[in-house]
């Protein structure tokens, strides 16, 4: 029994239905058999939300929200009426919340589809308007003034006759131009000739043009190798200052040389006031036996590989200046005792001006020479000190230079040209000069004998003062450029001293072991200066506990302080 | 007055003079109007036989010339 087979078949019928109906029929007073009998079962009904747009309800409602009529595409009304249509014959599973739910995704999504068209038509129920405002940032008002253009007045009075008058001037101009034009016919033929010359010149215009190319592309080659140096140059600033009260950092920035002064040693070095990136080395020899001429270079900081212009001289250079105002003007002297003035403008490599025995050289050589304003004339004038103890005014004329001796100096005094006096006082040397910067007449002398003396342009016969300064050659002596009384004196007997020029005794000493060969006052402040010795560099700063700057380990002799950049330059 | 200016605003005075050579007030209307059109606001303009001025004017903005032998012109900027 268990294993016949008993075959069921699914139908779509409706098993609770009756399959036959039979009902009484009023009309034909009869029972009559329905014939077709409903197999629908409903299992689930829901009642929606949903209006159709065009149906009576909903356009009354519309109308009632002020809402435009809608000629709504038919899909979106479709595709609800499907949805609407379907969801009570799909058989249930999961029960009534399944359905609600699906239920009302759909009318929400229905509801969304219509918003790109036409406005929102949403059911009070499910949605409410929300709104909210950021904080606005306050509004200011602001409002400026340029500056107005310049303004002048202007007076004038028209009248008949001030108008006849120009009309004359120009008449008068128009005739002279005219007369012009005819002596301009003239020079026509000057100007073939003329023309000649410009074809020569285009030729070496290229040469030229490549070489000042050439030029900045060197210079800008340098400064990209030595970028480093430039930046320190500028802005160094050591920071291990701060850890070190007494002492600060100097820091050796280019080594400017050139192959062929290897022989040389430096003897001066000027700063150029109008190009501040310009210095001047003069070239020659200490060396009393071996004279072998000399040379002037001036080299620029933007270019430290090679000098900007050469200068060959017959005889050792020995000091320099370069004019403060006229910058193209360079006083030199030299070991013979003469001196020259350069113009650096002219492309000659011989000076412009030369002293000789017949206009007052000196005998000895030239340890200074300095530029002074000029006189009244309108001259330029320079001094030079020497060892033949004058001290020589010389001012440019023309094409001469004419000497006045200033001063003579000596071991008891200044030279009177008394018959007795004369022969016996002994001619004392001159190794040094300073101007004081603000007093023009003031000036000081350092001279072989150790002495310093305070001299004055008006008193070519007498000293101001004499200060026993050292024991050996005064090698420089310099006014400080704030403080109008102080000047500072070095010497071979390996001292540093500080005088105030009213005082006979120095107020500071400075003893530094070594020979100081040159010592310059910091352009920019008044307590500092530099000294330097045959070893080595100190930089000063004067403060009430006297202390010392900087040391280095360098052999150096000579030293200057350029009046812009707070940079040293030794050789 | 800057070359160029200069040499505008002549033309234009000697043009107005002479199309207006009765009547110098329509000179000036016409020179001032297309001055101000050219160069920016204000202009002021004066043309005559005679007569004195003392004005300020903006820098570089002032033009003094004489026209036909007998009149005076003077244009100048003050806004």
């Amino acid at each position: 029994e268990l294993k016949e087979e008993i075959t069921r078949i699914l139908t779509a019928n409706n098993p609770h239905a009756p399959q036959n109906i039979v009902r009484y029929s009023f009309k034909e007073r009869s029972y009559k058999p329905t014939s077709v009998v409903d197999h629908l079962a409903v299992h689930f009904v829901l009642e929606g939300s949903l209006l159709h747009k065009d149906s009576d309800e909903a356009r009354r409602l519309r109308i009632r929200d002020g809402l435009p009529k809608e000629d709504a595409p038919m899909e979106n009304e479709a595709e609800s009426d499907e949805n609407h249509v379907e969801t009570p014959a799909t058989p249930v599973e999961d029960g009534g919340e399944g359905e609600e739910a699906g239920e009302e995704d759909r009318p929400d999504s229905v509801a969304s589809k219509p918003d790109k068209k036409e406005a929102k038509c949403t059911n009070q129920f499910n949605f409410s308007e929300r709104a909210s405002q950021t904080h606005n940032n306050p509004s200011r008002d602001r409002s400026c003034q340029t500056e107005p253009p310049p303004r002048i007045t202007f007076s004038v009075a028209a009248n008949q006759w001030g108008i006849y008058d120009a009309y004359l001037e120009e008449l008068q101009k128009q005739e002279k131009n005219k007369e012009k034009k005819k002596t301009t016919l003239l020079k026509k033929d000057n100007n073939t000739s003329k023309k000649k010359m410009t074809l020569m010149e285009t030729q070496s215009d290229d040469i030229a043009k490549v070489g000042k190319v050439s030029k900045i592309i060197e210079r800008m080659i340098n400064q990209n190798t030595m970028d480093d140096i430039a930046q320190d140059f500028k802005y160094y600033e050591d920071p291990s200052d701060e850890y070190r009260d007494q002492e600060g950092t100097l820091l050796p920035l280019w080594t400017f040389q050139y192959g062929i002064t290897r022989n040389f040693s430096v003897t001066a070095l000027c700063w150029n006031n109008k190009y501040q990136d310009l210095f001047a080395v003069g070239l020659g020899s200490y060396n009393f036996s071996k004279q072998e001429g000399g040379m002037f270079l001036l080299y620029s900081l933007k270019n430290s590989a090679f000098p900007e212009c050469i200068y060959y001289t017959t005889f050792g250079v020995q000091c320099l200046d370069i004019h403060p105002q006229h910058s193209y003007l360079v006083a030199v002297g030299f070991y013979d005792g003469c001196v020259a003035v350069y113009n650096l403008k002219e492309k000659e490599p011989h000076p412009v001006y030369k002293s000789t025995a017949k206009t007052g050289k000196h005998t000895d050589p030239v340890w200074q020479v300095r530029w002074q304003n000029d006189d009244m004339d309108n001259h330029h004038i320079f001094y030079s000190v020497s060892s033949d103890g004058r001290v020589v005014s010389w001012t440019l004329v023309k094409n001469e230079l004419i000497s006045t001796d200033v001063i003579r100096l000596s071991v008891n005094g200044a030279v009177t040209d008394g018959p007795n006096s004369a022969q016996l006082s002994s001619i004392s040397h001159g190794t040094s000069f300073d101007f004081h910067k603000q007093i023009d007449n003031l000036f000081l002398v350092g001279t072989e004998e150790g002495k310093i003396h305070k001299c004055s342009k008006t008193y070519s016969s007498q000293f101001l003062e004499t200060y026993d300064a050292h024991s050996m050659p005064v090698d420089a002596v310099k006014w400080n450029h704030f403080h109008p009384k102080i000047f500072i004196s070095c010497s071979s007997d390996w001292s540093v001293k500080i005088w105030d020029h009213t005082i006979n005794t120095p107020m500071f000493t400075f003893d530094l072991i070594a020979a100081v060969g040159d010592v310059a006052w910091s352009p920019y402040s008044s307590t500092v200066f530099a000294a330097v010795t045959t070893d080595r560099k100190y930089g000063f700063k004067l403060s009430p506990s006297v202390g010392l700057l900087s040391l280095c380990n360098t052999i150096k002799v000579k030293s200057v302080m350029s009046d812009t950049f707070p940079v040293q330059c030794s050789n | 007055m800057p070359e160029e200016m200069r040499v505008e605003t002549m033309e234009l005075c000697v043009t107005a003079c002479e199309k207006f050579a009765t009547n110098n007030e329509s000179a000036a209307k016409m020179i001032k109007e297309s001055m101000d059109k050219k160069f920016g606001s204000s202009w002021h303009v004066v043309i005559g036989e005679g007569f004195g001025l003392e004005v300020t004017h903006e820098v570089k903005n002032l033009l003094y010339m004489f026209f036909g032998g007998s009149l005076a012109v003077c244009v100048w900027k003050c806004s």
